[in-house]
């Protein structure tokens, strides 16, 4: 969207820099000029929170990684004991860690059902929707081998089960999983290597957001109305200083979110079975992945096929990526959608659904309702969605964005 | 330039650009291959692969569990009628057919690996319905011979290479 800078600095050597790079001026550009639609609500907030919870992880992983030892005979220790009680605010580092990646993928979710829910995978997002699909992909991975790197129990099980994902693979499968193990099981090979990747794959992380920005800042906000902005000065406001301190203003709350997990409710989310030394000999009794990942842990178990069911928990993963195809309704936003609106909650209480039975214990009664919901999980999307493309009545959207915004006032002030 | 570039008559910068790229392709894999490889199971991790086993010390109706190659590895020693009833079942209603002849090399000793072959917990000795054992993850049943029974795995737990070195002593690997 042509937001085109028109900044000049004002001192000597602020032109002499900008004449050789420019980057105050694409800094000017991308966060300053640029053109926000001006129907925004808090759902829009998401990308700056996400922002600074991806920063928050790598900033207080790169400390950890300062005390942490990755060996399968000291890494339990040098978290529980040193980093826990002996580091300086380690306890804090930590806590801040490990509850950062569970409010990361919450703040995910909300960005990706937001996305859902007002069209922002459609035409002209499709590669922003695809790079966000990657970067999700990327934090799942990201957080599975952050989780392993404790060697508690419930890590050495989780590696366990999701490397012998692998093993599915006709043929290959178990030579695959040997050479990810780096031996004839998860073990101290498979911690450092995992450690190595967990310290990479942030950044490769943030290099994605920089793509995932820069295609944003090329197609533009979608917004709650679901219209493309057509006049600049009607439709939009400036990034800063509306945006920016509506971004500000959205942070602060979540941090107190964040503030009160870190310090009142620190190992909720963590698992009691890790907080016991792994022991390659013994199980926990039921073994459960981390709550983000759970409605996915819960699509595997409902299928009783080995194999289908790892290629329905991939399946799961990449028909995100397809979205854009798959809904071709000319409609972007669920406001102006009733029947896909409806789907869409249902959908909602699909994942929620899929993700209790994911962390319960598994019975007849339950596995026949994952297989319900996976059915609907899939059939939001490969059914649903590209039906209510064309049979779908839609309601009529606004001409235009400030005509949705002036509709929305009381009769006298648009006089 | 000498010459129209054709296949009967290609010229020099042909040559050197075909040459280029098949030593850079060749160079290319040769640097791949070490990076793909250093990931395998290292020599510390092979040279650990075998170990002995004495079997006087395991009483008659006690499953030990040992480590083996980084993972558990069940060492049964079966009484009579767990021995009957692995070598009583009509093949037809095995998953995974195998007769219990084919899994065991003396029929008091059972020796499998004891991972799940779903998605490789360790099972339960002596649980589940035929009492061979059970997999408190998802659930799978097998019984006094290690063959799947119920359940999401689809194969019966492996049985390990081992030979007998005499008749109280095993080498597994």
């Amino acid at each position: 969207m042509s937001g085109a800078s028109t900044y000049v600095p004002k001192g000597a050597i602020g032109r002499w820099f900008e004449a050789r790079l420019p980057l105050m001026g694409l800094v000017h550009s991308s966060f300053v000029a640029y053109p926000v639609p001006r129907n925004l609500n808090y759902m829009w907030t998401f990308g700056a929170i996400l922002s600074f919870m991806l920063v928050a992880q790598i900033i207080t992983g790169v400390v950890l990684a300062m005390h942490y030892i990755p060996s399968a005979t000291q890494a339990f220790t040098s978290i529980n004991s040193d980093i826990m009680r002996n580091v300086n605010y380690g306890w804090l580092i930590r806590y801040m860690h490990t509850n950062g990646a569970s409010l990361f993928f919450l703040a995910a979710y909300i960005h990706m059902f937001r996305g859902f829910y007002y069209g922002s995978f459609k035409a002209p997002r499709e590669m922003l929707w695809i790079l966000g699909v990657i970067i999700y992909f990327l934090m799942m991975a990201t957080a599975f081998m952050g989780y392993v790197l404790p060697w508690g129990s419930m890590s050495l099980a989780g590696a366990t089960v999701i490397t012998n994902l692998v093993s599915a693979i006709p043929l290959f499968g178990t030579g695959l999983a040997h050479w990810l193990w780096g031996g004839y099981a998860v073990g101290g090979p498979t911690l450092t290597r995992f450690y190595s990747l967990h310290y990479l794959l942030p950044f490769v992380i943030a290099a994605f957001v920089a793509l995932h920005i820069w295609a944003l800042h090329v197609t533009g906000q979608n917004n709650p109305d679901g219209v493309e902005v057509q006049t600049v000065d009607r439709d939009t406001v400036a990034f800063t200083p509306y945006a920016t301190l509506k971004d500000v203003f959205a942070l602060s709350i979540w941090l107190i979110l964040y503030a009160w997990l870190i310090f009142y409710i620190p190992n909720y989310l963590l698992d009691a079975d890790n907080s016991v030394q792994a022991n390659p000999l013994v199980t926990p009794s039921h073994v459960v992945p981390e709550w983000y990942l759970l409605p996915f842990y819960a699509i595997l178990r409902a299928i009783p096929n080995k194999l289908m069911g790892v290629i329905a928990l991939f399946a799961a993963i990449v028909v995100l990526a397809l979205v854009p195809w798959l809904d071709r309704s000319p409609v972007k936003s669920a406001k102006y959608r009733p029947t896909y609106r409806f789907f869409f909650w249902v959908f909602i209480v699909v994942c929620i659904v899929l993700g209790w039975i994911g962390s319960q214990m598994p019975t007849e009664g339950l596995t026949l309702i994952a297989r319900i919901c996976t059915v609907g999980y899939f059939g939001f999307f490969l059914v649903v969605m590209p039906v209510l493309s064309f049979v779908e009545k839609t309601k009529p959207i606004p001409a235009s964005i400030a005509d949705a915004v002036l509709a929305k006032k009381p009769a006298a002030v648009q006089a | 330039m000498s010459g129209a570039t054709t296949i009967e008559n290609p010229n020099r910068r042909d040559f050197l650009f075909l040459a280029t790229g098949a030593v850079g392709a060749v160079g290319v894999a040769a640097v791949a291959w070490p990076l793909i490889m250093q990931m395998n199971p290292d020599a510390s991790t092979l040279a650990m692969s075998s170990i002995e086993v004495d079997l006087g010390a395991i009483p008659e109706a006690q499953i030990v569990t040992l480590k083996w190659r980084g993972g558990p590895v069940f060492v049964r020693h079966r009484t009579k009628k767990e021995i009957e009833e692995a070598q009583n079942v009509d093949l037809g209603e095995l998953r995974d057919p195998q007769t219990d002849a084919q899994r065991v090399k003396k029929p008091e000793w059972l020796i499998v690996v004891g991972v799940c072959t779903h998605l490789g917990c360790v099972p339960l000795g002596h649980e589940g319905k035929y009492e061979g054992w059970f997999c408190p993850c998802h659930g799978s049943v097998w019984d006094t011979s290690g063959r799947i029974r119920q359940g999401p795995a689809p194969q019966n737990l492996a049985v390990p290479e081992y030979t007998f070195l005499s008749d109280t002593k095993v080498k597994i690997g």
